[in-house]
């Protein structure tokens, strides 16, 4: 038996893609020595010609993805910390995602963005604890969080080969997962959901490191509720088949989803519910408060984050 | 081989005229209503757009700005197209999703005008690191104004250019104003002095002189086809109208008449001119292949409603709608 850590399954997609295809480079901060542990051994294996120790200028590197995309080129971009998302918003959302449309076809920008440790690492405070996906999603770039390591190699190894920019988020709440594996590790096709347990009574939609609380919560109630846990694993474009095909089964919701209530994308989910099924009680959704920022001290960090009791109160409160 | 219509004097004054002459007819059709939106005319800076381009390759690829017009003509974008582009329609170089602002001919290498003020430099870098990696000899031309010397991801990109050896032009067309703001008000220390901080060899020239731009820019490309990386361009020289075609509407008022007219009578087309016995014969083929221009462009037919979201995706998804079920 092997276990494959998350980190490990990241680094096997991108030496895989790197090996597979001499279009593939990475670029980022650290990536060399592998701080991260995405790309830890890929610069001895493919040269500092193909995995680039940037300096910290996240906004031209960022960019210079995106050129390079344009020049033939399949970029994946690591950065450091969720945060400098919104330092690069302006590269990915008003450059990488406008260029097809605007140029009427002409550009193909296949730009991957890798952000391990995305979410709350416990104690590392207000601009270090941001998971800015609905952000991305909101905007129409294909954003991606994968809960498990199998889903880690398959969705980036995806991500990669897509046409299109794509961000990926790697909660660092599921960094510390490690899978049995089997079968053969293989890419995810990107928009499609996967449902990790079948259940009758309620939909557990989560996202990311939520998945396993979702599954721990169920685990715990099963003598009570039959919980089907849902993981859409792409967030956008969202696998909305299998969210209405859960929900016709079960005809309960509740969303558990790691970014601020807000317009948030559990938001998105409820209002998707509402137009286009039927459920037998109101959905609830379990998130980050409205305009989160997370504090220092650990217990007010964690009293941000959607917690399993607020989970299990809400698969309850479902039922009624 | 460089771009063979820029190959001699006769051809770059072409090319100026044509850029003059287009802008003309685009000012035109903004006032006629044919152009919805507006534009940001070139006319004063020709000679910087086909001085850089006669430097340059086909297979060269270049940056543009909001003012790109005479960039994405000069190196060799069909005006027809472009025209039509600027009309919103089928037949646009965008196929009407790009406007002004982002007009681009992949074929020819034009990457893009870019609507926001320094955004072109580093996709340009990645574009010359890429070629680079790619053991393709391409070099890229990155223009942008004198208010793009003060957004920091221009710095960024000088950076990455240098400690890359990336073959890049940059091509700072300092007009003497961002908007409305002076240079002078905005560029701490000089325009030179920032690129050569990051090591990359920088030099002046007179934009009003296509012969002094493009032998400006010959000295940089053959620098950076060689292997010896980013050079730096400043290019001196003035825009006659107003900053977009909407200024007319404000009254402002934050340059002299004077000031105004001593910068026409440097007019780059004037002294390309002088020199050329055929140069009659030039203006009237322009003029002809303007009219063939406007021609196309307004019998091109305006997009359907229903591809309003066609290309949003490379890869061809096709989101929700955003009406009602
Ligand atoms: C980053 C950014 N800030 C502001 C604007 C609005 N804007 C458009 S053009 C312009 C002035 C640009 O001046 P300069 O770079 O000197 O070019 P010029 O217009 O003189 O050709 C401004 C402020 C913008 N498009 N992008």
């Amino acid at each position: 038996m092997t276990l494959l850590s998350y980190a490990k399954a990241m680094n096997t997609a991108l030496s895989d893609a790197l090996a597979a295809d001499p279009a593939v480079c990475v670029l980022g901060e650290d990536v060399g020595a592998g701080l991260a542990g995405l790309t830890l051994g890929l610069q001895q294996r493919f040269g500092a010609q193909r995995v680039v120790d940037t300096p910290l200028s996240e906004q031209a590197f960022t960019s210079a993805g995106v050129g390079a995309a344009l020049a033939g080129m399949r970029p994946v971009i690591e950065l450091q910390i969720p945060s400098l998302l919104f330092l690069v918003f302006e590269q990915l959302a008003n450059q990488a995602h406008k260029l097809s449309l605007m140029t009427g076809g002409q550009a193909r920008v296949p730009l991957t963005v890798v952000v391990p440790g995305s979410g709350s690492r416990s104690g590392w405070a207000g601009q270090h604890s941001d998971h800015p996906y609905s952000l991305f999603a909101h905007v129409g770039i294909k954003t991606l969080v994968p809960a498990t390591p199998t889903d880690a190699y398959g969705l980036l190894s995806s991500a990669i080969r897509d046409d299109d920019p794509v961000v990926l988020f790697a909660p660092a709440g599921a960094l510390g997962v490690r899978e049995d594996v089997t079968a053969p590790l293989a890419p995810v096709p990107l928009g499609e959901a996967r449902i990790h347990r079948r259940g009758s009574d309620v939909t557990v939609l989560a996202v990311g490191h939520l998945v396993h609380q979702a599954l721990a919560v169920a685990e715990e109630l099963a003598d009570e509720v039959s919980v089907e846990v849902l993981d859409p694993r792409t967030l956008y474009p969202l696998d909305r088949a299998a969210l209405a095909e859960s929900l016709s089964r079960t005809g309960r919701l509740v969303v558990a989803d790691d970014s601020n209530r807000f317009a948030g994308f559990a938001a998105e989910v409820l209002a998707i519910t509402a137009e286009e099924c039927r459920l037998l009680a109101p959905p609830r959704r379990v998130t980050r408060p409205d305009g989160a920022v997370l504090p220092f001290a650990l217990g007010l960090d964690q009293a941000l984050q959607p917690g399993a009791d607020q989970l299990r109160d809400a698969v309850r409160a479902v039922l009624k | 081989m460089s771009l063979p219509h820029l190959a001699d004097p006769a051809g770059r004054y072409r090319a100026m005229r044509l850029i003059r002459s287009f802008e003309e007819l685009a000012l035109q059709w903004v006032r006629s209503g044919l152009i919805v939106g507006g534009t940001h005319p070139y006319i004063g800076q020709e000679a910087v757009a086909v001085g850089v381009c006669a430097a340059l390759d086909p297979a060269d690829r270049l940056t543009s700005t909001h003012r790109g017009h005479g960039h994405v003509l000069a190196k060799g974008a069909d005006p027809g197209r472009l025209l039509a582009e600027l009309a919103g329609r089928v037949d646009g170089l965008n196929a009407g999703r790009g406007g002004s602002m982002h007009a681009a001919d992949f074929s020819l290498g034009i990457l893009g005008a870019n609507g926001i003020v320094g955004a072109g430099a580093p996709i340009a870098v990645g574009a010359a690191w890429a070629s680079q990696r790619l053991g393709d000899p391409r070099v890229v031309a990155s223009f942008f104004g004198d208010g793009a010397l003060n957004q920091g991801v221009l710095l960024e990109a000088f950076n990455l250019a240098s400690i890359w050896r990336a073959p890049v032009l940059f091509v700072c067309e300092n007009n003497g104003y961002a908007t409305t703001l002076p240079a002078g008000a905005a560029v701490g220390g000089s325009a030179c002095g920032r690129a050569e901080a990051f090591g990359i060899p920088a030099e002046t020239v007179d934009g009003m002189d296509v012969e002094a731009v493009r032998a400006a820019a010959d000295r940089a490309v053959a620098r950076a086809r060689a292997g010896g990386g980013p050079s730096f361009l400043e290019c001196l020289t003035y825009r006659f109208e107003a900053h977009h075609t909407m200024e007319r509407r404000f009254r402002l008022s934050y340059r002299t008449a004077e000031e105004v007219a001593s910068w026409r009578a440097r007019d780059p087309l004037a002294s390309a001119r002088a020199a050329l016995p055929e140069a009659d014969t030039i203006d009237t083929e322009v003029t002809q292949l303007l009219a063939q221009a406007a021609t196309f462009a307004q019998e091109s037919a305006v997009p359907d409603p229903s591809s309003a979201e066609d290309f949003l995706y490379a890869s061809g998804l096709k989101p929700r709608s955003g009406a009602a079920l």
